[in-house]
């Protein structure tokens, strides 16, 4: 459980921190501050939707954080046998680079109202995408005719599980994808697609982050 | 104002509850008397907090009841108080756990000369292992389980030839001599507890769990589980006789090994027809049970289960009850097979006999019958045909027997030997059985299978 | 474009009222009937989870006298009873119910958030409560595993409902936990980004800080569940081998080989533990401000108490191991986890003597709601302090898995949260329906309740010490158990039965109050904080009519020296002079 908690005590380190700052010195009693110090406002100066999208991230954080505590105390155990990650997965994470860098221009595009930068980058990211998936759908027909089933080791089964896992992270990414190339399409302006542009792009980022650990984690076990 | 009696009355109830229930902790019989010593002392600590919280809030409700005119005081905080009452929060629960851990490494670290002993659960069984005169056990497999190997010892283990091995869910331990338990389980998980000894430990499957004890009572205690494993959770019940060293060394020796078990010829079929000539004038030449006689079929049941009994009948554990007519005509039948090589040819002969599913005597509501069965199944097989290890077949035996067996185990005509383990978890399940139709329902469904 | 707080853009956004009957009360978007409709959800099969305990204790006083009661019947009703009271009723209550109404009324918001995702939150948790409902008709019933479903035994033959029961709970488990994320999310980001003009985290009344950090709690602890349900539902379904070692089952050698059905009891307990915390700080918060506002008095030592349900949640997350004591992990363990426990009791004590101090030179009406409130303070000291004597390690060994631990757990996780939950709907009742409940029956339903629940638990601790184990389907003739036992398990099932049939009296006064009642007005209690100062009661869509209120003091200004009322609502200026001070609405 050591990787969970290491995640949970940063996030509680952040939390905690900041708390303090916010709260250890007021005298919530004391009425006599006056209200315009006291303004109506958010903890943090961004859009209500991006919060929500950081929270996910940290709940998505949290589910992978538990599953690899699982991976490495099941790993201890001894009939781990370790599979051979094909040679493929190489490629599925250029291909993954690639749609999150395609995001990031997609954003860049979208910041300074870019319309026709905006619609090209935002097709390369989800082609890219959607071909790492399929990547990955290689890789595991790879694997299962190379024998590796998931009922053969607890390893071929934490791999199919955490790379299913993290695919249907992006499957989920793919779904609001769909959405905003959709109005994208059909000739929305830039401003009111902005912000769709910009959570994509941080959930993005955010999941070739998780593939990288995830990827780093198959090889070095 | 009635809120503040009752709090007070509740307080009172409480403390007078604690001290006059008969309901407490039973007489401890084994080394663990710190534990006993940690509750006790976790008792005084929180029952003055306790005591005190609630009487200072019934106080509180009391002198600071609603009066009209009257106002609170206004006081956001008192840090002085506040740090006070910390400082004293700190130093109660200190004063409980630091007893507490000192008792718990005393529980983690066994003594270097306990005595060995392996406790195997399995759905819904105890039996135990010793390691013999070596000092260690043999090493086990789940998959080398059989019905030749119960215990799934390694046969080219060396270790494991002079385990010596009960079959049984009675397990003797030494007096004033620590005893630690190794805790291993064949299925799912289970707990071993005794509440005489205060401790417990899960047995978990895949790995071999412990914990240690010294008897210091003598007696005979009851075995539970205490982990939820499965509809007969609540049946699965064992022994353990404490006894003086001397005679756990004589019931040692009365066991067999892991090599012997291994050895023993199996029973002969042609010896066994001799034998079995004083059986076949009630249970029929062909072991097909003879109702007028309330004799029932014995070709086709499980040896083991065959043998069991007999043992039960020859050293009373079954057939003693004075309304048990049938039992107690049997019991001096079984004591004329004098040891265990002539029980085996006997029973192997039985093997031998053509197996003629019995013609079905009792009627009753199938389909109801079915439902009851689900309970039955998980013991005796879907199909009624018996699972190997844990309970005898049902199907195609005399269903008037079956029929009347039901019935003596739930009026404890049967099983209601404290050392008749198997009986016992019979009794209880017979017990779900609410009344005569109900048994007749399962038996008719019985015979459909 | 620079970021504009939700609160300054209020003039901007266009409230959409909703006009037909299918988006006002069915599809509906606002917060208010969603709670509702989690609340009304929630304790629908928390009537059903009282039924089946009802069963239960049938069976366990008069064991084998009733024909309907199996043993296999009697391991699924405690399974479900269990599963839905901790997932389905209490946290879907607390956090669905109370966090719902009670977040953005209390912050001085419109709604939530995220209004879309807030009903998808519902009516997830619904299709979750169906399938759930749904394993009692499917071919073997519900599952019987207990409802911690250790494995191997909760997959295996042996326990009722290994064919289809458990899988229809753990497809309900994770739709649940898609459904709270749901509402998790909104909750946070509500309470982070939506607070109007003044409100600063300090000045949130501890309800708000109970809910915000029970979510938080629940977001993180969640996903712990959510693995251990996927890798199981595996293990089951395509013969994985997380959980499973090689074993036998029914005479029959297994295929699974190697796992550790430890690690599953790591992942669970890792949520099971903060869940807990998930269905008690909600209770604290909210009982906090019951008992201020009906005391008079400011709570005592705000800050200590926010830090308090802070420590509480942060400490949760490394006590999981202490429901593991006997599981067979490593015993080394148990040091850790016994100190870590009882450090947890030190803030919890804190939050116990802020709540007598707060009644400590109050001016204490004894309403309905208080005398709930004052039930919680005696059931949640009985049960906290029985909880240090199972979180002291070696005190654990002689009670673990006896009726011990479960008086324990339902007095501190059953009762105690429940007395809040009928404390608060008496409570907000008013301000939900626009009516007052009868006061009368209100008493009598926390008189039979308060002393009925304690005549069932008391008693039952003693069994415990006795050593009788829980989850017994009958005790037969255990030697140890002397005939008086029996008969007080008879008076406790008794108790149970009588406990039970009182919860009718709520039922009859919160349904006939609705069309009897009589109107309660804004601010029946002359509480203080926002959701009493609304224009309308009960508050319309959006909550504020034309103006956001803007907040200029904490939660807790009762009976402020020197001026005339006993409150001052959280939207009155400071400078307003106490002669002219009002009561009431002046948004």
């Amino acid at each position: 459980m050591t990787i969970a908690l290491v995640f949970l005590a940063i996030i509680m380190a952040t939390a905690l921190g900041w708390l303090v700052r916010q709260t250890l010195n007021t005298q919530p009693w004391n009425a006599n501050d006056p209200v315009e110090n006291q303004p109506g406002r958010g903890v943090l100066n961004i859009d209500p939707a991006k919060i929500g999208l950081l929270s996910f991230i940290a709940v998505v954080t949290s589910l992978f954080a538990l599953f690899l505590s699982a991976y490495m105390m099941r790993m201890k155990l001894g009939d781990w046998r370790p599979l051979p990650e094909p040679d493929l997965l190489w490629a599925n994470t250029a291909i993954l680079v690639l749609a999150s860098f395609a995001f990031q221009l997609t954003r860049n595009a979208a910041t300074r109202g870019r319309q026709a930068a905006m619609k090209i980058w935002l097709l390369v990211g989800g082609v890219c995408t959607a071909l790492f998936l399929l990547g990955q759908l290689v890789a595991w027909q790879q694997l299962s005719t190379g024998g590796y089933l998931i009922t053969g080791n607890p390893a071929n089964a934490f791999f199919y599980l955490l790379t299913a896992l993290h695919g249907l992270h992006l499957l989920g990414g793919m779904w609001v994808w769909g959405r905003t190339t959709a109005r994208v399409l059909s000739g929305a302006d830039v401003e009111s697609v902005r912000l769709s542009v910009e959570l994509c792009t941080i959930y993005w980022h955010y999941l070739l982050l998780v593939w990288v650990g995830l990827f780093g984690l198959l090889l070095s076990t | 104002m009635p809120l503040v009696i009752a709090l007070i009355l509740l307080v009172v109830g409480s403390l007078l509850f604690h001290f006059l229930s008969p309901w407490t902790f039973t007489p401890l019989a084994s080394n663990w008397g710190m534990i006993d010593f940690t509750v006790d002392l976790t008792f005084v600590v929180t029952g003055i907090v306790f005591v005190a919280v609630n009487l200072f809030m019934a106080y509180a409700i009391y002198r600071f009841r609603y009066k009209e005119g009257a106002r609170a005081k206004y006081e956001p905080e008192n840090k002085k108080l506040e740090i006070w009452l910390t400082v004293l929060t700190t130093i109660g629960v200190a004063a409980m756990l630091a007893p507490g851990l000192i008792v718990w490494a005393q529980f983690v670290n066994v003594p270097e000369n306990a005595t060995e002993i392996e406790v195997v659960g399995q759905q819904w069984r105890w039996t135990f292992r010793l390691p013999g005169e070596d000092g260690k056990f043999g090493m086990t497999d789940s998959r080398l389980i059989s019905v030749d190997n119960e215990f799934g010892i390694n046969p080219d283990d060396p270790h494991g030839d002079d385990d010596v091995l009960v079959d049984d869910a009675i397990v003797h331990v030494p007096l004033n001599e620590p005893v630690l338990f190794w805790l291993r389980s064949k299925d799912v998980l289970h707990n071993f507890t005794v509440a005489q000894f205060r401790v417990k430990m899960d047995l978990v499957p895949g790995m071999e769990t412990y914990m240690w004890l010294e008897p210091t009572r003598l007696g005979e205690y009851e075995i539970l589980c205490e982990e939820l494993c499965g509809v007969a959770h609540h049946a699965m019940r064992g022994r353990v006789v404490v006894e003086e060293l001397e005679d756990y060394q004589a019931w040692v020796a009365s066991q067999p090994t892991f090599a012997e078990l291994q050895a023993k010829p199996p029973g002969d079929p042609v010896l066994g027809a001799a034998s079995y000539a004083v059986c076949a004038a009630c249970h029929g030449s062909q072991g097909e049970g003879l109702l007028a006689l309330n004799a029932p079929k014995l070709s086709g049941q499980d040896p083991r289960y065959l043998k069991r009994q007999l043992r039960n009948y020859k050293i009373g554990l079954r057939g003693i009850h004075e309304d048990d007519v049938n039992g107690r005509i049997m019991a001096p039948m079984a004591a004329t097979l004098v040891n265990d090589a002539i029980i085996d040819n006997v029973i192997a002969y039985i093997g031998t006999l053509p197996d003629t599913p019995a013609a079905a005597t009792v009627d009753g509501d199938i389909a109801h019958g079915a439902k009851l069965y689900v309970l039955c199944a998980n013991c005796h097989g879907a199909d009624g045909q018996g699972i190997k290890m844990n309970a005898p077949r049902q199907a195609g035996m005399n269903d008037w027997y079956l029929l009347s067996q039901l019935k003596n185990f739930k009026q404890g005509l049967r099983g209601h030997h404290p050392e008749d383990l198997g009986g016992k978890q019979m009794r209880l399940m017979a017990q779900t059985l609410q009344d005569d139709q109900a048994m007749r329902d399962v038996v008719a469904y019985i015979n459909t299978l | 474009m620079a970021y504009v707080a939700i609160a300054d853009r209020d003039h901007e956004i266009e409230h959409h009222d909703p006009t037909t009957f299918i988006t006002k009360y069915v599809w509906s978007q606002d917060h208010k009937v969603i709670a509702i409709q989690y609340g009304v959800t929630a304790m629908f099969v928390g009537l059903i989870a009282l039924c089946l305990s009802a069963m239960m204790r049938l069976q366990l006083g008069f064991p084998n006298s009733f024909s309907f009661i199996t043993p296999a019947d009697y391991y699924q009703f405690i399974t479900m009873h269990g599963m839905i009271m901790v997932i389905f009723l209490l946290t879907a209550l607390f956090l669905g119910g109370f966090g719902n109404y009670l977040i953005p009324l209390m912050i001085g918001s419109r709604d939530m958030v995220f209004p879309y995702m807030n009903m998808l939150s519902f009516w997830v948790y619904l299709v979750s409560v169906i399938v759930l409902l749904a394993s009692f008709f499917v071919p073997g019933g519900p599952t019987g595993a207990g409802w911690t479903l250790y494995p191997p035994q909760a997959i295996l033959p042996g326990t009722p409902g290994t064919d289809w029961g458990i899988i229809l709970m753990l497809v309900s488990l994770a739709l649940f936990i898609v459904a709270f994320t749901m509402g998790g999310l909104n909750y946070v980001t509500t309470i982070l980004q939506a607070r109007t003009r003044g409100m600063t985290l300090m000045r949130m009344p501890l309800s708000l800080w109970g809910i915000f950090m029970a979510t938080i709690l629940g977001l993180l602890a969640f996903p712990a569940l959510f693995v251990s349900a996927v890798m199981m539902t595996l293990d089951k379904v395509a013969g994985t081998s997380f959980f499973m070692p090689a074993i036998m089952s029914m005479g029959e050698n297994l295929s699974h080989e190697g796992g550790s059905p430890i690690l599953f009891q790591h992942l669970f307990w890792f949520f099971g533990h903060p869940e807990v915390y998930i269905v008690a700080l909600p209770a604290f918060g909210l009982v906090s401000d019951l008992l201020s506002t009906h005391a008079r008095k400011n709570i005592f030592g705000y800050r200590m108490m926010v830090w308090a349900i802070i420590a509480i949640g942060g400490l949760s997350f490394i006590v999981w191991a202490h429901h593991m004591y006997v599981s067979g992990m490593n015993p080394y363990f148990g040091f850790f986890f016994a100190t870590t426990t009882l450090i947890i009791a030190v803030p919890t004590a804190i939050k116990v003597y802020n709540w007598v101090l707060t009644l400590w030179q109050g001016n204490i009406r004894l309403t309905v709601p208080m005398l709930f409130a004052i039930g919680f303070i005696f059931t949640f000291t009985h049960g906290g302090l029985t909880g240090i004597f199972l979180g002291n390690v070696v005190v654990d060994l002689p009670l673990s898995d006896t009726y011990f631990v479960v008086a324990h757990f339902h007095m501190v996780m059953g009762v105690s949260p429940i007395m809040v939950v009928f404390g608060s709907i008496y409570h907000w009742y008013p301000k939900i329906t626009g009516r007052m409940f009868n006061e009368t029956l209100g008493k009598w339903h926390f008189w039979l309740t308060f002393l009925g629940t304690y005549a069932i638990y008391l008693p039952m601790h003693y069994l415990g010490f006795l050593g009788v184990p829980r989850r017994y389907f009958a005790m037969g003739d255990t030697e140890f158990m002397p005939e008086s036992a029996f008969v007080l398990n008879q008076g406790i099932t008794i108790s149970a039965l009588f406990v039970g049939l009182v919860q009718l009296l709520f039922l009859y006064n919160i349904i006939v109050s609705l069309k009897k009642g009589k109107p309660a007005g804004p601010n029946p209690w002359n509480a203080t904080t926002l959701e009493w100062q609304t224009p309308d009661t009960p508050p319309k869509h959006g909550n504020w009519g034309d103006e956001l209120p803007v907040v200029h003091r904490w939660a807790y200004d009762y009976s402020v020296p020197g001026y005339h009322d006993d409150f001052i609502p959280q939207n009155v200026p400071a400078d307003a002079t106490p002669a002219t001070s009002e009561h009431g609405s002046d948004t």
